[in-house]
This record gives C-alpha cells, sequence and structure tokens, in this order.
C-alpha cells in the first residue's frame, strides 16, 4: 500500500515488517518519533529507557537472546552510548542489532552539530544513510539482514530532513525472526584475552563490507548527460544535487556511507573530467577519496557549517539563484519561549532577582536563559548542571556556594544527573540542586520517563520516588515547593543556599500542556490599578502585554497560573475564583 | 508536471501541521510524487514555525528556498512579512490578518511593524489577506483558522470540492467534521 510517510515513522515501519520484536530508546528530536511510531505495533516490545546508554545495551541484550533489536537517539545521545557501542563491534550480535542515529545540521534543536558518521568509521560498524521516507523502510529492513550477515550491528544514520519530511512509501508484511541463544563465551565475555581474538575478526569484517559496499544496490550509480563533472554524494545532498541538475552530470549515490568501496569510486572517478562531493557538515567522503589519491571539489566550496539547500548547490555549480522580494520594513525574530503557565518561569524568576548563578541543563527550561528571564549562566549537554555546579563551588572553596545553583528536569535527572548528585554527596561540594519536576518530559514533545509513573505504551509503572533517590544517595537537606508560589521558592532557594550542606530542592509542577492539567480562568486587568510599572513584563509570559501602557491578558493563552498576579504591587492583576 | 511548492508559515501552536497533513492526503489521492518537511522541537514553542509542501512528477529535495514557493499560505501577518524572499516571482500569499506579538514585541525590544499588508502589495507580492480567525469562530472555533486557510488556497488549486472535503475527512475527528467543511466553505467564499 503506498502511504505517506514521516522518515521517522518510516524506519518504525521497516523496524515491524523487518520482525524487529525489542526497542530501548531514550527521545532526542529529531529521532523521538521513531520509537512513538514502533510502540503502535503490538508485535513489538517499546520502552523509553532511562538514557541512550541503557538503551544500547538493552538492545545488545535483546539481540544476544535471540530477537531483532533496536535503538534510536540524537546524535548527541550517540556519545552517551559510545561506550557499549565500541565494544558491541567486537561482540558482534546474535539476532540482528540496529542503531538509528539522527543527525540535526542546522541545531535546529541541538546543543552542537558533530557528525555521527565519524562514529560509523571508529567504532567500525557499517551505517546505511537514506535520502527519503521510502529508503529510511527499506534501509531499516536491510540493516537487520547486514547485521546478521556481517555479526554486527548496523547503523542507520537520520537527519532533521530525513526524520522530519514526509513523503510516499510502499509497505510490506512482517517476517518474524527468533534465534536460539547459546553461550559462547570467548564471543560475548570482552575481557582482553578475548578481546585481542575479536579484534582480528572485526578488521576482516570491515575487509568483507568493502567489498560488499563495491556492489552493493544501495549505492547507486545515476548516468549523466555530460562528464565533464561527476558528484558523490549521499542523503539529503543527494536530493539537492537532483533538484538543481537532474540528470545533467553522472551522480554515486551512497547508501551505505561506511564502509565506502574503492574500486567503485576510482572508477568514477575515472569516468568523468573533474570529481565533485557534496555533502552536509564534515568532509567525511571527500576525506576517503583523497586517502584514494583524489583529489575532489569539496568543503573548500561548500563549508562544513549548517544544512545544504538547493540554492547553494545552485551556487556552487554557477546557476541563477532565486529571490523574492523583501518587505520594506524590521521584521522581529520570533525565538521560541516559555508557554504560558509553565512553572518553570517562577522558578527562574526568582533565580534571576536574586542574582544566582545558575547551572542549566538540557530541556525546555533552558528557554530560562533567554530575555527578560535571562536567568542561565551555563549550558552544555544532559546531566552537566550538577556536575558542573560540584567543579564550580569546588573551585571556588566554598565562596560560591551561597549563590550558584544547578537546575535539571526530571528526565534529564533521570538520564545522566543522579551521578552527578551522587559525586556533590560523596566528594562533599555544599552544592544546592533544583530538579524542575513537572512530570514529563516536555522538550521532545511529552514523553513518558520513569519518575511519571507510566511507561511509553502509557500503562502504569514503577514512579520513581525523587524524594527518596536523593535521600539514598547521600542528600539530606530534600525539599518541594511549588514554582506557582513565589513566596515559596524564593524562601527554599535562600534557606537552602544559606544551609552548610549540599541540598535538593524539587520544584513540582505538571507541565501546563499535560492533557489531565486544569487551567484556571484567565486572570483580569483593572486597567486604572495599572500604573504602568510592567512588574509582569519581567517574566517573558506570552500571555501579558502592554497597550496604551497598560498590562494586557490574551485569553487565549492565559492559564490563570497567577505567577504575574503575586508581582503586581497594585493588585491590577486579578485571578478570577472558580464558581 | 513541475514541482509546485507551498509552504505554510506561522506561530508554534497554531495548528499548522494540520493543514499540512490535510494538503497531503489530497495529494496522495492524486497521485503525486510528494514531500511534506517540518520542524519539531525548539521551533513548536511559539517560534516561527514553517512547513514545506512539495509535489509533482517526481519531487527531490524537501524543502523550498527562496524564489521558489508558489504558494505562501501564513497563520499571521507578521509571519508572511518574514518569508517573502521565499516567494516565486508570480507567486501569492495568503494570510490571516491575525497579529501575534513576538517576545521581543512583548518586551518591548522591537516593534510589530505598522500596516505589513500595505507594505507587501506596494513589494510587488499578490497578497490575499483575510481575517481568518473570525471566519474560524464564526465556523465555530478559533482553532479552525488553518481550515479556512485550505479554503482559501483551495480555489487556486483543480482539485473539486468533494476531494477537498474526503481529505478534509479523512484528518479531523468525526465529531469535529461539520465545523470544519463550515471553516472550509467560508474560506473558500472568500474574493
Amino acid at each position: 500500500m503506498k502511504t505517506l510517510m514521516l522518515g521517522n515513522e518510516a524506519v518504525a515501519r521497516g523496524l515491524y515488517e523487518a520482525g524487529c520484536s525489542f526497542v530501548s530508546s531514550y527521545p532526542g528530536t529529531p529521532s523521538t518519533e521513531i520509537t512513538e511510531y514502533v510502540a503502535k505495533y503490538n508485535e513489538v516490545y517499546a520502552e523509553w529507557a532511562p538514557n541512550e546508554k541503557v538503551a544500547m545495551e538493552a538492545a545488545f541484550g535483546a539481540a544476544l537472546a535471540g530477537s531483532r533489536s533496536f535503538c534510536g537517539m540524537k546524535h548527541v545521545g550517540l556519545n552517551v552510548a559510545a561506550d557499549p557501542l565500541f565494544t558491541i563491534s567486537y561482540t558482534g550480535v546474535n539476532a540482528g542489532m540496529v542503531i538509528a542515529v539522527a543527525d540535526d545540521a542546522g541545531m535546529h534543536s541541538s546543543q552542537n552539530e558533530q557528525d555521527s558518521r565519524h562514529y560509523a568509521m571508529s567504532s567500525k560498524i557499517p551505517m546505511l544513510e537514506p535520502s527519503d521516507s521510502a529508503e529510511a523502510l527499506e534501509f531499516t529492513k536491510l540493516a537487520f539482514d547486514l547485521s546478521e550477515q556481517f555479526d554486527t550491528p548496523v547503523l542507520v544514520k537520520m537527519c532533521t530532513r530525513i526524520a522530519h519530511s514526509q513523503s510516499v512509501v510502499t509497505t510490506g508484511d512482517r517476517v518474524e525472526v527468533k534465534k536460539d541463544y547459546q553461550k559462547n563465551p570467548s564471543k560475548y565475555i570482552m575481557m582482553p584475552g578475548n578481546a585481542k581474538l575479536r579484534h582480528p575478526v572485526v578488521e576482516e569484517r570491515t575487509k568483507a563490507l568493502t567489498e560488499y559496499a563495491e556492489t552493493a544496490a544501495i549505492n547507486v550509480l545515476e548516468a549523466g548527460q555530460s562528464n565533464e563533472k561527476g558528484i558523490i554524494t549521499s542523503s539529503t545532498s543527494y536530493q539537492y544535487v537532483k533538484e538543481v541538475l537532474g540528470d545533467k552530470y553522472p551522480v554515486y549515490k551512497l547508501g551505505m556511507i561506511w564502509p565506502m568501496p574503492k574500486k567503485a569510486i576510482l572508477d568514477f572517478a575515472n569516468s568523468v573530467d573533474e570529481l565533485i562531493v557534496v555533502e552536509e557538515l564534515d568532509g567525511f567522503i571527500e576525506a576517503h577519496c583523497q586517502s584514494l589519491g583524489l583529489s575532489p571539489k569539496g568543503k573548500e566550496a561548500f563549508g562544513m557549517i549548517g544544512e545544504l539547500s538547493q540554492n547553494i548547490v545552485r551556487e556552487k555549480f554557477d546557476k541563477d539563484i532565486l529571490c523574492g522580494t523583501k518587505v520594506d520594513a524590521v521584521i522581529p525574530n520570533r525565538p521560541p519561549v516559555m508557554c504560558a503557565g509553565c512553572p518553570h518561569r517562577g522558578l527562574f524568576y526568582t533565580l534571576a532577582k536574586n542574582k544566582i548563578t545558575v547551572i542549566g541543563d538540557i530541556g525546555c527550561y533552558t528557554l530560562g536563559a533567554v530575555p527578560p528571564l535571562n536567568a542561565i549562566d551555563a549550558v552544555v549537554c544532559m546531566g552537566a548542571s550538577i556536575s558542573g555546579l560540584h567543579g564550580f563551588n569546588k573551585a571556588n572553596n566554598g565562596e560560591s556556594d551561597g549563590k550558584s545553583v544547578a537546575v535539571i528536569g526530571d528526565s534529564t535527572f533521570m538520564h545522566s544527573g543522579m551521578t552527578g548528585l551522587i559525586n556533590i554527596a560523596y566528594n562533599s561540594s555544599n552544592s544546592t540542586v533544583i530538579i524542575l519536576d513537572n512530570s514529563i518530559t516536555g522538550m521532545t514533545g511529552h514523553q513518558q520517563n520513569p519518575t511519571t509513573g507510566y511507561n511509553l505504551k502509557g500503562d502504569p509503572a514503577t514512579k520513581i520516588n525523587l524524594e527518596a533517590l536523593c535521600k539514598a544517595v547521600g542528600i539530606n537537606r530534600v525539599r518541594v515547593v511549588d514554582p506557582y508560589d513565589l513566596n515559596e521558592c524564593e524562601t527554599a532557594i535562600k534557606e537552602e543556599l544559606a544551609a552548610d550542606e549540599p541540598s535538593v530542592i524539587i520544584s513540582r509542577r505538571p507541565c501546563a500542556l499535560l492533557k489531565y492539567v486544569k487551567h484556571n480562568k484567565p486572570l483580569i486587568v483593572d486597567s486604572d490599578k495599572c500604573k504602568s510599572c510592567k512588574m509582569c513584563m519581567r517574566i517573558g509570559c506570552p500571555a501579558i502585554s502592554m497597550k496604551n501602557g497598560k498590562a494586557v491578558i490574551d485569553n487565549t493563552l492565559c492559564t490563570g497560573c497567577g505567577v504575574c498576579e503575586q508581582l503586581c504591587k497594585f493588585g491590577a492583576l486579578k485571578k478570577v475564583e472558580e464558581e | 508536471m513541475q514541482t509546485k511548492n507551498v509552504m505554510i508559515v506561522g506561530v508554534g501552536g497554531q495548528g499548522s501541521l494540520l493543514a499540512s497533513k490535510l494538503l497531503g492526503k489530497l495529494l496522495l489521492t492524486k497521485g503525486y510524487d510528494i514531500k511534506v518537511s517540518e520542524v519539531h522541537g525548539m521551533s513548536q514553542r511559539g517560534g516561527s514555525v514553517v512547513t514545506y509542501v512539495r509535489f509533482g512528477d517526481k519531487v527531490y529535495s524537501p524543502i523550498i528556498d527562496k524564489g521558489e514557493a508558489d504558494f505562501i499560505v501564513s497563520f499571521e501577518l507578521l509571519e508572511a512579512a518574514r518569508w517573502t524572499e521565499f516567494l516565486k516571482p508570480g507567486g501569492r500569499i495568503i494570510a490571516n490578518t491575525q497579529q501575534i506579538n513576538p517576545m521581543p514585541v512583548i518586551t518591548g525590544a522591537a516593534e510589530y511593524p505598522e500596516a505589513l499588508d500595505e507594505k507587501m502589495k506596494a513589494a510587488g507580492i499578490n497578497l490575499t489577506a483575510v481575517d481568518a480567525l473570525s471566519l474560524a469562530e464564526q465556523a465555530g472555533s478559533s482553532k479552525a483558522v488553518n481550515i479556512v486557510l485550505m479554503g482559501i488556497l483551495s480555489k487556486y488549486f483543480d482539485f473539486s470540492e468533494d476531494e477537498w472535503y474526503q481529505a478534509i475527512e479523512s484528518s479531523v475527528p468525526p465529531k469535529f467534521l461539520e465545523l470544519n467543511k463550515k471553516a472550509f466553505a467560508l474560506g473558500r467564499g472568500v474574493n
């Protein structure tokens, strides 16, 4: 059947059709929907793991047991899972194991622009790279076959434009695959004596995979009208090339991005006058060509930063660049903002007001960094708030203890915040950690996590008790506040910063966008009382604006949280009591 | 057929994804090759959002670049003005005249430009500017702005009214069907 599918949905369909029966992932844009879609198939067990490392190890265990398995993550998630990745390369698999990694060139929703293709080469694991949804489905199925044929996990590399583009796919039926588990210590116990014997197996496998790549059906040679130029490309870059040049020049499209063929590329290079490599981010294909003694035109022309597009390809191939007319006006930016009613807002306001140094983390609450709150000092990666604060306070010999905090969400705390907290307790820095518990993984679009009490399929699950966990790792001072209550927040922050031992404040209030969260009536403005002081504007609520010098509330956005009411010294903003 | 390009732009949370879903379903039944691209994540939090819909005999690129859009359907006036460079010469912008202040305007760091519809016309842009929010409310819900705008767009396509209604039927829950059909008809009736 022909249907329109998101690239991520097509990977999920490929998992289903390939007989995959175990999926463990951690959400991360742009990879999240793969696991959400696959969870809809009853034949597939699917879960959210606390982090990518756990997910990959669980997927390895399932493959070892004889079930085709999968884990999915964004590019930076693969850093977290890199430890098992490099060693599962040595052990190989029993039933097939596939890992999807989604890059984010252009950083639509990420903290860096790393190129995951390097992981394939350094971990010596083959990587397939689809260029649309139809290929996402087909390559996912092929990845399982290759995994079993070559006894290796296989990476499927997505990117924002493939993951979040819908295109036409043809669906097929599911096959069932189940292998027997047999104990095999020399293959699966990676201690030095065994690992030394596995490394040569990996190198031989790479040779065999390179041989496979020479004639693989997913490495496609498309003929062109003129051999003046020849283009090697893959993924979205292939689509931009074809969009602009059609069949003007021959194109060698790599569906398998590692290992790359040698002879096929040399033959292609010899068949054209000028060799051009079109690829996003790093010069990965280009470096391979250079290792073969070729000197293609590549990164020097196209650069290593951001996404490519058809206009960039037009420019580099000396074609006219199109552009519409500009309007004669200064168009203000529209950056993402914390939603109206967001429970994080009151807490960040309190931190900014008290001029506290805030080491932040990854999630919706990173938006506490933008104006007018400007409440965050540093953000690096998942979990780095807590561990970073520990180092910050230790380096200051206690001088910053009373005026600095770490801020981290519930899901991020489960992911990799806990270990940082253990470090604070164990190595005794007098640090204060604030866990923003909004009862969901917010940024990636509402995924369940170990603190929410529900699993990926929506069924009730063990709910991790944050207070008990913090106490168990050695934090004696643990308290819970309601971030809608500014006084309570301020009192708690001041007391915990003043205390002479480490502490945790749990700021608890569910995300205002959750369906079960009941909103209050929108606040009303008593214009006569409004003195235009703009205090209410300091919290950056999209529901509040000033018109003709008076505060105005947008009724369609206001959730009646009442944080602004607490800021107004003149009683101009009022909550409406529910009848 | 040469590839046609429709951009759907607006503010995160306005419902532009349903509009692209509807369009995608309709185009699939007509046998076109289609690509619909959206960006999730950070851009959803009240930021600028853009969806690209491309269809034709064979569609390669998932995105629409500057100077390529046949139509830009905008859910908000400032967003229409933001993307004019993406319009093809002779293309058309269909804009909801609703204004939603972005954060720099709310905080007073920037101003919402005056008379953007006049300025777009002055720049030689074919503009259909409609108060789609009022029409949606007239149909029964402010959330139906997306379907009102699809109704306006539908006049520029050769598909029958029935084909559009079938696509609406397969895209919205049954209990909202009548409301959305009404919203579509109000949009299609705009001159």
